[in-house]
């Protein structure tokens, strides 16, 4: 007898019955989803920081010190939320669409589309290494903002909510982008024409209620306006609308989105064809 | 009276088209358990969109395909659980090294790690000096090894090689060819793509050949050949438009 055989005697060629565990395929998709981010940190953890460093230095240290706000809050003190939640959004949307798109783009998609993954476990894992992205550039981008400023941390745990409830809404939009995108160039559309506009139109650098008619109006239709309002009322116990709305818009939205997602891995015939 | 084998694969009248190009079309066949079947066919022919409708990579417009009884469409995670693909395109995850790419596949499918099975895969498939490095770095061979592997890495009953050998050195083939036996002794089943055509000769039990999404031969190797090469047959075949089963 051979000593391959002798070998292949001693292993099992067939996986048994009952050995597969639907939560060790999420867990694993999930593993990836970190080692991937992990494996390109300079780009996904250090550089949205550095972003994050030029706005606190620009809007909030110079800019900041010239703009009178009134109350209790200094400019810079109203940004950081602001600044914060703009890392979270960004890097959950950047992180589920590139990771996806690349793999349709590469082709690697098929070593994922040939196994038993369900919707569900693509939707659950992709999300949730999106939001641990998200929540590490957002907690550093704070720990970086307290060089600048000290914040009041009025509700932490309603903070730590409003980002998580964030970076899924964005990890589930960067999803659908990723699933209908077919080039570089229509990904972009997403990124520069949806994303970017929503962000800078959400009252990040300035107060929503101070904004004209009808443009006043028209920003209270924008998501991420619920987001900012909802992450600022928690760090600084003051904003334009309480926490309880902010969170149920954004729950609402991202209950949307993963009805959504879960069609396009389930069934779009831009993924399986 | 003996109960009859479930097919390890049945397809039944099977059609895709894209756009108006019918890639597969009206295709029935069934290999059985413990087969080593190769399906031939020149570029085109729809062998490769057959695959990737019985391992769920495309959707089918119209028919069934059923692994060991179970329906792809129906029963998608049994099925996939029972088949191991590998591509015939090269897909590289550039995030990944191919020794983190391996312990991470059996996972996707619900499976622990075997550390004996997979050490076993690498050292048949001469992967253990290249763990480390990601797929860009490999050479074209070597990619194509590490895509067996990873094939193998869930154990499947069902194993679908969609041109395993092309550009791979003629040491690897044997050492592949040898290890495609010895499992297919222990019951995997063994669906073979290749332009090789010896390679299709020397190891399979039964060939189909399709052309132009039809099936136009199925038979033992023996009787499809009788006394020319399977060469000459193919060529006969894939020249002529009539189905010849």
């Amino acid at each position: 007898m051979s000593k391959l055989s002798e070998r292949l005697d001693r292993v099992q060629v067939f996986a048994p019955e009952g050995s597969h565990s639907s939560f060790r395929s999420f867990q694993t998709l999930l593993k990836r989803e970190i080692l991937r981010f992990l494996s390109v940190a300079g780009q996904t953890l250090l550089a949205p920081v550095v972003t994050a460093t030029l706005y606190l230095l620009i809007f909030g240290v110079s800019l900041g010190s010239r703009v009178s706000f009134g109350g209790d809050v200094t400019y810079i003190q109203f940004v950081v939320p602001g600044l914060a939640l703009m890392g979270v959004i960004n890097n959950a949307f950047a992180n589920t669409s590139s990771s996806l798109f690349v793999a349709k783009f590469l082709g690697n998609i098929q070593d994922l589309l040939v196994t038993p993954l369900t919707p569900w476990q693509y939707l659950f894992a992709y999300s949730a290494a999106a939001i641990i992205r998200a929540l590490a550039v957002g907690a550093v981008i704070l720990g970086v903002a307290a060089c600048f400023t000290s914040l009041p941390w009025a509700h932490p745990v309603e903070a730590l909510l409003m980002a998580g409830v964030s970076a899924l809404l964005f990890a589930l939009f960067g999803l659908i982008a990723a699933l209908y995108a077919k080039s570089f160039d229509t990904l972009s559309i997403f990124t520069n024409f949806m994303l970017m506009p929503l962000i800078y139109l959400g009252g990040l650098f300035y107060p929503v209620s101070e904004l004209p008619q009808p443009w006043n109006l028209v920003s209270r239709f924008n998501p991420l306006y619920y987001l900012i309002e909802g992450f600022r009322h928690a760090l600084l116990g003051v904003g334009e609308i309480s926490f309880v709305t902010s969170f149920t818009v954004s729950v609402g939205l991202s209950a949307v989105l993963a009805g959504i997602v879960l069609w396009m891995f389930g069934s779009s015939p831009r993924l399986r064809n | 009276m003996p109960t009859p084998q479930v097919p390890a694969l049945e397809i039944k009248k099977l059609t895709k088209h894209y756009g108006s190009f019918a890639a597969v079309d009206d295709l029935s066949l069934s290999i059985e358990p413990g087969e080593i079947f190769g399906l031939l066919g020149p570029n085109g022919a729809g062998k490769s969109t057959t695959i990737h409708l019985a391992s769920g990579l495309a959707r089918m417009e119209s028919g069934s395909i059923s692994v060991f009884g179970h329906d792809v469409v129906a029963h998608p995670t049994q099925t996939r659980r029972l088949v191991g693909l590998m591509h015939q395109e090269v897909v590289i995850d550039n995030f990944l090294t191919i020794g983190q790419m391996l312990g991470l596949h059996a996972g996707y499918y619900g499976l622990k790690d075997d550390p004996e099975w997979r050490e076993l895969l690498v050292e048949r498939l001469a992967l253990g000096d290249h763990l480390g490095k990601k797929m860009m770095k490999l050479s074209g061979g070597m990619k194509r090894r590490f895509m067996v592997a990873k094939a193998l890495i869930h154990k499947p009953k069902l194993l679908i090689l969609d041109e395993p050998t092309a550009g791979v050195d003629v040491e690897l083939r044997v050492a592949l060819w040898d290890f495609v036996r010895e499992i297919n002794r222990r019951g995997t089943t063994v669906v073979l793509t290749t332009h090789y055509l010896e390679e299709a000769e020397a190891l399979c039990g039964r060939i189909a050949i399709m052309n132009r999404g039809k099936l136009v031969a199925l038979d033992t190797t023996k009787n499809l050949i009788a006394d020319q090469t399977l060469e000459k047959v193919f060529v006969q075949l894939t020249r002529s438009q009539e189905p010849v089963l």
